[in-house]
């Protein structure tokens, strides 16, 4: 049987610490508040549409991550990458892809991590995910492919 | 580990509620004169006031009757705190909040209609509301919908009692049926 979804409040008070945690080692106390709010309301706004309550944990953290991302590339200086180019969160967050891959790529280490989910997560570039990540885009193929690789010999 | 600091906890709590994204938001409201209760909230009204609370079962309650998003969140019940403050300080005759009772079946609702309007200081007694409601012989059924009002106080079933003057019972215990009717002024 699936795991049944915890009332919201129960889910908050299980991650909200570890959430604060993961966001404050990445951005610093003081953005690390702004991203907090954002990624529990983001995490609301998705929330009655879950269809079981697994991996919530992974679910919290991948929202996390990508706020983190999103802060990043708002802070990279102008002209690395194109705004228009940018990935419509709002929308893509209904991609089912993307939530399959939170769990999955959890224990990849964390270029290849971020260069699978920005490729089969999100549909960006390489050259979309160099700029991303503060490479190029043949240093991102090859950290996606790599992820790849670990990927399905772990899941062989 | 680190923990989330309460302004900031609060904040998400207030923010979650003014974009309209719950489904209920619940606090507790404590030192009343009948103990702690805890009240939700939904866009509709109050959905739930509950004696005693054990806030975990309440919860999946409240989730499985309402959808899953259920946060404790102060600003959405500050209107019925402050309206059960008055009525405790005997400064409100009647509730401005609407009772939410969409999720209770058709009989139980149509009982709880008819209690609204048992007002302040007055009683009924059970068989006299099955009346209302339509259904004269059923008065130990209008006794069950009492015990599972999912809002006391403000659906006033403690203004419901016995054909021979007796209280009955009541889902809260018949203390707080007395206090409340003391309250009111319908018994000594």
């Amino acid at each position: 049987m699936a795991v049944a979804i915890p009332p919201f409040e129960t889910f908050y008070e299980r991650h909200r610490d570890e959430v604060m945690a993961f966001l404050g080692r990445r951005l610093g106390r003081e953005r690390a508040e702004d991203a907090f709010q954002e990624t529990f309301l983001r995490a609301l706004r998705a929330y009655h549409r879950l269809e079981h309550g697994e991996h919530l944990r992974s679910w919290v953290l991948t929202i996390a991550s990508r706020i983190v991302l999103d802060d990043f590339r708002r802070r990279r200086p102008p002209g690395m990458m194109n705004a228009a180019e940018m990935p419509e969160l709002a929308t893509r967050d209904e991609r089912p892809a993307f939530e399959e891959l939170a769990p999955l790529t959890d224990g990849l280490p964390h270029t290849e991590r971020a260069a699978v989910v920005l490729r089969y997560g999100y549909g960006l570039s390489y050259d979309e995910i160099g700029a991303a990540l503060g490479s190029t885009g043949s240093a991102a193929r090859q950290a996606a492919s790599a992820g790849v690789r670990r990927l399905r010999k772990e899941h062989a | 580990m680190t923990t989330v600091p309460i302004s900031l906890d609060e904040r998400f709590r207030a923010a979650a509620a003014a974009e309209g994204l719950l489904d209920v938001a619940y606090d507790l409201v404590e030192d009343t004169p009948v103990g702690t209760l805890l009240v939700g909230v939904t866009d509709h009204g109050v959905c739930r006031l509950s004696y005693d609370p054990e806030p975990e079962r309440e919860l999946e309650e409240l989730a499985r009757l309402h959808g899953p998003r259920v946060l404790r969140s102060a600003r959405p019940v500050d209107r019925l705190r402050r309206e059960l403050d008055e009525y405790f300080a005997g400064r409100r005759r009647r509730f401005d909040v609407e009772p939410d009772v969409r999720v209770v079946p058709e009989f139980n609702r149509r009982v709880l209609e008819e209690l609204s309007h048992v007002d302040y200081g007055e009683t009924t007694t059970y068989g006299a509301l099955a009346a209302r409601s339509g259904s004269p012989h059923a008065a130990r059924a209008v006794g069950t919908v009492m015990n599972r009002n999912p809002v006391p106080i403000v659906l006033p079933c403690h203004r419901v009692i016995g054909a021979d003057g007796k209280l009955v019972g009541y889902g809260g215990g018949l203390d707080r049926k007395i206090f409340l009717l003391r309250l009111e002024g319908s018994i000594l």
